[in-house]
């Protein structure tokens, strides 16, 4: 019977990308879903809506790359298969939505030739002809996928609260954790 | 917090539930309840009663009936090409690269304000010209002009209240008077606009027309002034006024056959006209005149040469969304403008999903376009 073993955090950085991105994709979510209920406010919320896309594509990248570089901390070594399947699995999702429904919705406005304006002059090109018929599937496409990136989001952290109150095996704290050097997350009970 | 180490076999336990895996259960349950809540909230799930795009576009449906794969407002129209030659003149108004000396291609679209793509042009009271400015480096300028002085309403929620009045009853076919004059009753900054758009100088036809922007902007210079200004697209035809009574039946495309036959004789112009609002000039009502002693200031030529029927990928698959601008020309705090852009969005992502049939308007094969 041995003390289920600790994981350790994840770098400062990677930590900052995920906490980052959180912030801006559920933000996202809400303008995304508001400014098609909203008259008053859809010119601002789509004025924010295209720069915001477009900023976490770039930092989904920047983070799919940065994770090559400092690897996440390893699962703990006891949890079941088919636990580590469901974390890989939905991690493998959550980075494939993150790319996809920006890259959906520049390509959709392409396809309906909408300039794709980021700020002031700065419009981004075209990355699909036009074709309205596109479009349309296009469009359906990205509230879909952003529907299911918010179901996504939903599981993790349900997840998340899962590490954090009942398995208490150092997941949650290895990304929420507010150090800036990568110490070894602790638990309530290892120091004892 | 109480807790021994636990033995790895009952950590990642889940049946039967412990006490934490249902704390856990329930915590997950809450935020994903408030989450949830939260984002259905922002779509409008718990407020059915506000008036939303897809509302104001339901109206029109519900008012013109469905025509699958048309605009659902000014749905009957002719594509057009041209180009725009500015003379410099708003360069000190604004920074936008269309008003520096220079020409520029343009694409657009004239049409009768109706939600029928089949109605007789004699039916209708307004006409529109859309148009779409194709600067460099991607960026547009899109802006959708009537010939009326003013617009009838000053929100959305006025819009939605005037088209629902004055929507024929299905029992008789004609408006409800009772029912206008108690919109007019309420709304006598609409019924005063509207008399301004009935008693407008109405022209014989698109070309010799001029059209308002009706919707004030903010030009933007580099050195960062504001101004505000209503713009117009004025004719150089000749304003020839159209006879009030015209005998036997008229051809239901004429506006668009004359426009045609025009062409064939060359092209049309008209001069880009921004009016300065001064300090009270009101930007937010689009119902309200400027006084007539407004300075204008000419921005240029616009040249139309070619007119062709909708098709695939021309003016047919464009929104003439009034939000498309260039850095340099911003919205003003008019309500209507941020409403105009979401309402055209939702016509226009209903209509790309819908198959497409001909327009009513279609021109003999070599068009009027001269070459």
């Amino acid at each position: 019977m041995s003390p289920a073993p600790m994981s350790p955090a994840f770098p400062a950085f990677s930590r900052l990308l995920h906490w980052l991105m959180a912030l801006m994709i559920i933000a996202m979510l809400f303008i995304g879903i508001g400014m098609q209920a909203s008259l008053a406010d859809y010119h601002w919320l789509l004025s924010v809506h295209r720069p915001l896309g477009i900023a976490i594509l770039v930092l989904a990248a920047v983070r799919l790359l940065n994770r090559r570089v400092s690897p996440p901390p390893a699962l703990p070594a006891g949890m079941p298969g088919v636990l580590a399947f469901a974390a890989h699995a939905s991690h493998v999702a959550l980075y494939a939505l993150m790319f996809a429904v920006p890259l959906v919705g520049w390509a959709m406005l392409s396809a309906a030739r909408y300039p794709v304006v980021l700020y002031g002059s700065l419009v981004l090109p075209p990355i699909l002809p036009q074709n309205d018929m596109v479009f349309a599937i296009l469009r359906t496409t990205h509230t879909v996928l952003a529907l299911a990136l918010f179901a996504l989001i939903l599981a993790h952290i349900g997840a998340a609260l899962m590490h954090a109150i009942a398995f208490r095996d150092g997941v949650f704290q290895s990304m929420a954790n507010w150090r800036l050097r990568p110490v070894r997350a602790c638990s309530g009970a290892s120091g004892r | 917090m109480q807790s021994e180490p636990d033995p790895s076999k009952d950590t990642y336990r889940l049946w039967p539930p412990g006490p934490r895996l249902l704390a856990a259960l329930g915590a997950s349950a809450l935020v994903a309840l408030a989450l949830a809540g939260g984002l259905a909230y922002a779509g409008g799930l718990f407020t059915p009663g506000r008036l939303t795009q897809r509302a104001i576009v339901d109206t029109f449906q519900k008012i013109n009936g469905v025509h699958p794969g048309f605009r659902r407002n000014h749905t009957k129209g002719a594509c057009i090409a041209g180009h725009f030659e500015s003379n410099g003149a708003g360069q000190r108004l604004s920074k936008a690269v269309v008003f520096a000396p220079g020409t520029l291609p343009v694409t657009g679209r004239f049409a009768v304000a109706v939600g029928k793509p089949f109605v007789p042009d004699n039916k209708t009271q307004v006409r529109s010209l859309a148009l779409r400015f194709e600067l460099p480096g991607g960026e547009e300028w899109r802006t959708g002009m009537n010939d009326i002085p003013v617009f009838p309403v000053p929100t959305a929620q006025d819009f939605t209240g005037l088209m629902t009045a004055t929507a024929p009853d299905p029992a008789t076919g004609k408006p409800d008077p009772a029912r206008v004059s108690a919109f007019f009753g309420a709304h006598p900054e609409v019924a005063a606009a509207l008399k301004r758009i009935t008693g407008r100088p109405f022209a014989s036809g698109f070309a010799n027309a001029s059209y308002n922007s009706l919707d004030a902007f903010r030009f933007v210079a580099a050195d960062g002034t504001v101004t505000p200004v209503r713009w117009a697209m004025m004719a150089v035809d000749p304003d020839v006024a159209e006879p009030a009574d015209q005998p036997g039946t008229p051809d239901p495309d004429y506006l668009f056959d004359d426009l045609a036959a025009r062409l064939a004789r060359g092209p049309v112009e008209w001069h880009l006209v921004a009016t300065i609002g001064q300090p009270g000039d009101p930007t937010a009502d689009a119902t309200l005149p400027w006084p007539d002693d407004r300075q204008k200031v000419d921005l240029g030529t616009l040249t139309i040469d070619h007119i062709e029927a909708e098709a695939a990928g021309n003016c047919r698959d464009v929104n003439f969304d009034p939000l498309v601008l260039p850095a340099g020309i911003e919205p003003s705090d008019d309500p209507l403008l941020s409403a105009r852009s979401a309402a055209y969005s939702v016509s226009f992502t209903r209509r790309a999903g819908e198959p497409k049939s001909p327009s009513e308007v279609q021109f003999p094969a070599q068009g009027g376009a001269p070459q």
